[in-house]
């Protein structure tokens, strides 16, 4: 089945990794990148073929048919979330595969970076609460021991930091899933949004919202539950800041309260009126943080809090326009940032520090870095055409038709803010005067085509936005969200309504 | 009721555990606390007076406890485990770099 191998694939490699790449560690890298590949090229199959199965694909797990079984549910959305994410993380493992050479015990890296995917793919197809919550905690454990995969002070630190913050909010998250399950007797989704639909929102409802906003809101790293994002994204291994600021934070964080909160519950007005308010919070705050960083790569960090940010209040907004521009952003920024976040491994690679003050005129030194880094510098501050101008520009004018002016003229000025911030590190890092710093290292091959790779897609990726293609790909994503029954009534003929067998 | 009430208090302390407590062994504790008090949420919902262990047998008419919330429970047991196994080698690894378990004390990231 074509579903399962999403998960089994990238799950099955980590077990090889572990028994096989012990002894040689080269195995580890080609383990991992064919899996990748591998569900790279399933992924792109599922999201043509889908078309033709009706917009949904579901796949019982056992003999049993949902509600008594666990379902993996592929529709509009998930299969574009599936591209999203397996393109990253190829791009980011065959960037791994020279970079990991710094480190020691290389297998151990592709093996939790494998069992990562694995959450992530898990957390995107499923369609069952406590499977969300298990996928997550699958992905969030990797996670944390990626973080601390350098084994310094500061990366142990950030570590447990993100640790106890996540076991916190996972457990808010699981008592959340409880309080559903106690009031509809079901875990499937689908079936959950449809015996809601019946009783309309009692109040025990708004705990569970509120549960659920706290738990995924941090996972987002939206601005009051930010505060782990700025330490654990750059004490990571560049890949996998590239992994965790380009893709984790969107999937568990803004695809599951999509999910949950359009999907499921039917976009309730109270709460995209509380993401509204945190995703313009995070976008001023993040970006103003982001203007007095001098750590490379701890700027990156506070950018993706900002830019975190657009993409929420283009869901927020609730308004076709709004969720096209939320989810070209969403596009784009895993693009970019993961690129962004790349360029900071190089840079650091090639000179062993990532402090703007020592850093300066590496244009000369590091061409492909330096050219790579320009193109993700004006992606993410929207010069046009690349691609971050449309969907920003998109978001701006969905804030505006929705009547939202001051969001609208937030998100404006703050683009400009992110112009500065970005010019500050092409200032200090690439141009300007030549630093204490110095090159001591060429960067290597695999590193450099992933970033010109990635630095090619800033550029395609727009041509998303010809009206003939957008029309064919995007508006089922669009509708798929906006449609507030439309996941509930395509799931429901597979629902079982018997009884027990 | 009172045992819903009692059981949400739990989550409480553990909350305030992890908010309040200086001492990374204690955070983790804390977390294992908040963790115990969900399970013991989601076997409440399962529970029924008098009810018995839900395996079907001929003739079998006596009301049985939901057995959904039971697996729920196994399975966040064994994620919770991997969580506070990890979390304590962190704190492990933490205290061979800072010699303490003091969080005011570790304090190399900005922020």
């Amino acid at each position: 089945m074509i579903l399962s191998q999403f998960i089994f694939v990238p799950l099955l490699a980590a077990f090889l990794i572990v028994l096989f790449a012990r002894k040689k560690e080269n195995i580890a890298a080609v383990i991992a990148l064919a899996a990748c590949a591998w569900i790279l090229i399933v992924s792109f199959i599922a999201f043509f073929k889908l078309p033709a199965h009706g917009g949904m694909i579901l796949n019982n797990t056992s003999g049993w048919s949902i509600p008594y079984t666990i379902s993996l549910v592929l529709d509009n959305l998930s299969a574009f979330m599936l591209i999203v994410v397996n393109l990253v993380a190829f791009l980011s493992a065959f960037y791994a595969i020279q970079y990991i050479n710094h480190f020691t015990g290389k297998w151990n890296f592709f093996a939790l970076f494998m069992l990562m995917l694995t959450g992530m793919n898990g957390v995107i197809l499923t369609g069952d609460f406590f499977n969300l919550y298990v996928f997550m905690e699958i992905s969030l454990i990797s996670a944390y021991a990626l973080v601390a995969f350098g084994t310094e002070s500061e990366e142990l630190e950030a570590s447990f930091k993100y640790a106890t913050m996540g076991a916190i909010t996972s457990t808010m998250i699981l008592f959340g899933i409880g309080i559903l399950y106690s009031y509809t007797s079901t875990l499937t989704m689908a079936d959950v949004g449809l015996q809601l639909r019946n009783v309309g929102t009692p109040k025990l409802l708004f705990l569970v919202y509120g549960l659920f906003i706290a738990g995924f809101g941090l996972k987002t790293a939206l601005v009051p539950f930010h505060a782990w994002l700025p330490d654990a994204h750059p004490s990571a291994p560049a890949p996998i800041s590239a992994m965790l600021s380009g893709v984790l934070i969107k999937t568990l964080g803004v695809y599951a309260l999509v999910r949950i909160f359009f999907n499921v519950f039917g976009a309730p007005t109270v709460v995209l009126q509380i993401l509204m308010l945190l995703g313009t919070l995070s976008i001023v705050i993040g970006g103003f943080l982001s203007v007095v960083q001098w750590d490379f790569k701890r700027l990156l960090g506070f950018s993706s809090i900002s830019q975190i940010g657009y993409v929420v209040i283009g869901f927020a907004l609730g308004t076709p326009l709004g969720i096209l521009g939320g989810l070209l952003h969403l596009f784009y920024h895993a693009i970019f940032k993961s690129l962004l976040f790349l360029d900071s491994g190089a840079v650091e690679y090639a000179t062993d520090t990532r402090d703007l003050r020592q850093l300066g005129g590496l244009s000369k030194e590091m061409k492909v870095t330096s050219a790579t880094t320009m193109v993700g510098t004006l992606s993410i501050s929207g010069i046009p055409p690349f691609n971050g101008f449309f969907s920003k520009l998109i978001i701006i004018i969905a804030c505006i038709s929705a009547g939202q002016i001051v969001v609208g003229i937030i998100a404006a000025l703050v683009s400009i803010v992110t112009l500065a911030y970005f010019l500050k590190v092409q200032k200090h890092a690439f141009f300007g005067k030549k630093g204490s710093a110095k090159v001591l290292e060429k960067v290597p091959f695999a590193m450099k085509t992933a970033m010109i790779i990635l630095a090619a897609l800033c550029l395609i990726s727009s041509a998303i936005m010809i009206p003939s293609i957008r029309k064919q790909y995007l508006n089922p994503i669009v509708d798929t969200v906006m449609g507030k029954t439309s996941y509930i009534d395509k799931v429901e003929p597979y629902l079982d309504k018997g009884g027990v067998k | 009721m009172i045992l819903y009430l009692m059981c949400f208090f739990l989550f409480l302390v553990g909350v305030y555990g992890a908010i309040t407590k200086r001492d990374l062994i204690k955070i983790i504790l804390a977390i294992g606390i908040m963790g115990y008090s969900v399970n013991l949420f989601l076997v409440l919902l399962a529970y029924r007076t008098g009810a018995l262990a839900p395996i079907l047998e001929k003739g079998f008419n006596v009301p049985m406890v939901d057995p959904i919330p039971q697996a729920l429970v196994l399975t966040s047991i064994v994620i919770e485990l991997g969580v506070t196994a990890l979390m304590a080698a962190l704190a492990i690894r933490i205290y061979q770099k800072y010699d303490t378990f003091d969080i005011t004390k570790i304090r190399r990231l900005q922020g």
